[in-house]
C-alpha cells in the first residue's frame, strides 16, 4: 500500500501538468482553459503529492503499526 | 452525567454550532449567487475583472482555507479556542456584510472586483479557522463516551448552513422579479445584509462562553505549545498522523460531501436541466430529511467505533454514485418523454406563442441560410412539464436549389417533474446525503482523538481544510476536465470522486485504528 501511494503521487502531478498543457487556451471560456486555476491547483497539489509520498514511505516503514499516545 | 452538566454542554453545543452554521451560510451565499455577483462585479469583456473573478473562486477555496487553518489553528493552540473562533466569526461576518455594501462595477469600476476579491479571501481565511476551533471546543467539553454524539452537532452545521442559504435566497428571489433581484442594489444583496444580524447574535452568545477546560489545564500547568506549527508538522510522530488523517479519512470525506451536496445540485441543473426552483426544492427536502443522520452516526460512532461508519459511507458512494446519477439522466430523457407522450398537450406561455418560432437568416457566399428556432412547452398527462428547443436549418443556394436539415438533437430544458418522480429524486439525493452523514458525522471526534490537546487545533484544521477545500472543492473543476476529455460518457466527471474515495477507503481500511 505504501509503495502504491509513492507511485500514485508523481502520476497525479504528471496528469495535472499534462492536462494543463493540453487545455490552457488563449481566449478559452471555461475554467479549464485559464492558466490561473491550473497554477493554483498544481501549486497546492504538489506539496500534497509530496505528502502522499512521505505517507507511503512511513507506511512502508511500518510507522502506522503503533499510534502515538498523548 | 447530571442534568446541570447536560444543560451546560447543551449551551456549549448550541453556541458553537450556531456560529459555525452562520460561517457556512456566509461562505455559501457567495457561491450560490456567483452568476449575479459576476454580472455586478466581474463583467464580461474585461480581462482583468475575469482574472479577479477566477482568483475569487479558486484562491478562496484552495489556497486561503488551508492557510486560514494554519494561521488560526496556531492562534487557537497559543491563546485558546474561545477567542480564536470568536475572531474568525467577526472576520467572516464583517466580510460578508461588506460584500453586500460594495457598489457595482458600473459605479466604481475596477475597485469593485478588487474589493470583492479581498473580502472573499477574508471569508476563506475565516472559514479555515472556524471549524477546527468549534469542533475542538465542543470535543474538549464532552465526556469520552459521548464525544461522537456531541461533536456531530457541529457536523450538521455545514449542511444546515447550505439549507439556510438556499432557503433565504429562494425566499428573497420568489418575492421579486428577476430584474429587481439582479439589479445593482437589488435583492441579491439581502442575504449578505442578513448575515450581520445572525453574526451579531452569535458573537453575543460566544462572548459569554468560557475557555475549553482542557486548554485551561494546559495553560495553568504551563504546558501549552510554544510553536504549534513546528510541533504539528515538524515532528514525525505527529506529522505522520496528520498525513493519515488526510489520506485515510478526510480526503474521501471531502469528495463524498462535495459530490452529494453540491455536484448533485449542479448536475441536476446543467446536465439533467431541471427547473431552477424544483432543483433547489429537491435538495432542500433531501437535506432536511437527512440531517438527523449526522447525529445518529455521531452517536453510533460512540458505540461501535468511528472507522467503519466513515469507511462504509465512502464505499457506498463509490458503489452507488454512477447508478444514481444514471437514474437522474434516464428518468428525465426528453426524447423518451416525447415518444410515450400520448395525448400530450401544449401549454401556452404568457405573452408567447406556443410553439414559439423565430427565424434567423444569414446570407452566405453559396446562398441564404435560414435557421428556424422552435420552442415548444409540453405538459404530459402524468404532470411532467418541459421545454423543447429545436433548431432546423434550411437553405436556398445561389443556383436556386433548396435543402432542409432537421434538428435530430432537440434540447430539453426547464424540466418540472411529476410528484412521484420528484419524490424519487428527493429519495436519491437523500440517500447520497446519508452517505455524507456517515463520513462526516463522526469525523470531528475522529480528528480530535487523533491529536494531543496542545496542538489539536492546528493539527486537525489543516488536513480538514485540504480534504474539504482542495479535494472536495476540486470536484467541479476535475469533473469538467473529465467531461471534456471523455465526451461519450455524461457521467465521466464522477470518476474523480469515485477514485479519491476508493483510494481513501483502502488507506483507511489498512491503516486506521477503530477508536470508540
Amino acid at each position: 500500500m505504501g509503495l502504491t501511494c509513492m507511485i500514485i503521487a508523481p502520476i497525479i502531478i504528471y496528469f495535472l501538468i499534462s492536462n494543463a498543457i493540453t487545455h490552457i487556451k488563449a481566449g478559452g471560456a471555461k475554467d479549464i482553459n485559464q492558466p490561473i486555476p491550473w497554477i493554483i491547483i498544481i501549486g497546492i497539489f504538489t506539496p500534497i503529492a509530496i505528502g502522499l509520498i512521505i505517507f507511503g514511505y512511513y507506511a512502508l516503514k511500518g510507522e502506522y503499526d503503533n499510534y502515538p499516545e498523548e | 452525567m447530571s442534568s446541570s452538566t447536560e444543560k451546560a454542554i447543551g449551551k456549549i453545543i448550541i453556541s458553537s454550532s450556531l456560529g459555525t452554521l452562520i460561517e457556512w451560510y456566509d461562505f455559501y451565499i457567495f457561491g450560490m449567487l456567483a452568476k449575479t455577483i459576476s454580472m455586478q462585479f466581474f463583467p464580461d469583456g474585461n480581462s482583468t475583472a475575469a482574472l479577479l473573478s477566477t482568483l475569487a473562486i479558486f484562491a478562496a477555496g484552495f489556497l486561503v482555507r488551508p492557510f486560514g487553518a494554519l494561521v488560526f489553528g496556531r492562534l487557537g493552540d497559543l491563546i485558546g479556542r474561545k477567542y480564536t473562533f470568536l475572531l474568525t466569526l467577526v472576520l467572516m461576518g464583517s466580510a460578508t456584510f461588506l460584500i453586500g455594501l460594495v457598489p457595482g462595477y458600473k459605479s466604481i469600476g475596477m475597485a469593485a472586483p478588487l474589493l470583492v476579491l479581498l473580502l472573499r479571501l477574508v471569508q476563506g481565511l475565516a472559514l479555515g479557522g472556524e471549524y477546527g476551533g468549534a469542533a475542538t471546543y465542543v470535543a474538549e467539553h464532552a465526556p469520552n463516551n459521548k464525544r461522537g454524539f456531541y461533536t456531530s452537532w457541529i457536523q450538521t452545521t455545514a449542511t444546515l448552513g447550505l439549507f439556510v442559504a438556499l432557503a433565504i435566497i429562494l425566499l428573497v428571489k420568489s418575492n421579486m422579479s428577476d430584474a429587481a433581484f439582479n439589479s445593482e442594489w437589488g435583492g441579491w444583496r439581502y442575504p449578505f445584509w442578513i448575515s450581520i444580524l445572525l453574526v451579531g447574535v452569535s458573537i453575543y452568545i460566544r462572548l459569554k462562553m468560557k475557555e475549553s477546560p482542557l486548554f485551561e489545564i494546559l495553560k495553568k500547568e504551563g504546558t501549552t505549545s510554544a510553536n504549534p506549527i513546528k510541533e504539528s508538522f515538524g515532528h514525525k510522530e505527529n506529522f505522520k498522523m496528520v498525513l493519515l488523517a488526510l489520506f485515510g479519512a478526510v480526503m474521501g470525506q471531502g469528495v463524498i460531501w462535495y459530490t452529494s451536496q453540491f455536484y448533485t445540485q449542479s448536475f441536476l441543473e446543467h446536465s439533467v436541466k431541471l427547473d431552477f426552483i424544483q432543483n433547489r426544492e429537491i435538495v432542500l427536502w433531501a437535506i432536511a430529511l437527512a440531517t438527523p443522520f449526522f447525529l445518529f452516526f455521531g452517536w453510533l460512532s460512540d458505540k461501535t467505533g468511528r472507522k467503519w461508519i466513515m469507511l462504509t459511507g465512502m464505499l457506498l458512494g463509490v458503489i452507488f454514485y454512477r447508478p444514481i446519477f444514471n437514474t437522474f439522466l434516464n428518468d428525465t430523457n426528453g426524447k423518451e418523454w416525447m415518444q410515450r407522450a400520448e395525448g400530450r398537450s401544449y401549454v401556452k406561455l404568457a405573452g408567447q406563442k406556443n410553439p414559439y418560432i423565430k427565424r434567423d437568416s444569414l446570407k452566405t457566399s453559396t446562398g441564404i441560410l435560414v435557421i428556424t428556432h422552435t420552442t415548444n412547452t409540453w405538459l404530459l398527462k402524468e404532470g411532467i412539464q418541459f421545454t423543447e428547443k429545436i433548431a432546423d436549418t434550411s437553405g436556398i443556394d445561389n443556383d436556386g436549389g433548396s435543402w432542409v436539415a432537421l434538428d435530430n438533437n432537440p434540447v430539453y430544458s426547464g424540466k418540472i417533474l411529476s410528484a412521484p418522480l420528484k419524490w424519487k429524486f428527493i429519495f436519491l439525493v437523500w440517500i447520497m446525503i446519508v452517505f455524507v452523514t456517515m463520513v462526516y458525522g463522526p469525523i470531528a471526534a475522529f480528528l480530535v482523538e487523533l491529536f494531543p490537546t496542545k496542538i489539536r487545533y492546528t493539527s486537525m484544521s489543516l488536513p480538514y481544510h485540504i480534504g474539504n477545500g482542495v479535494f472536495g472543492g476540486l470536484v467541479p473543476f476535475i469533473a469538467t476536465l473529465l467531461a471534456t476529455t471523455v465526451t461519450t460518457d455524461p457521467l465521466a466527471g464522477l470518476w474523480y470522486p469515485i477514485a479519491v474515495a476508493a483510494l481513501c477507503f483502502v488507506i483507511g481500511f489498512v491503516f486506521l485504528d477503530d477508536k470508540k
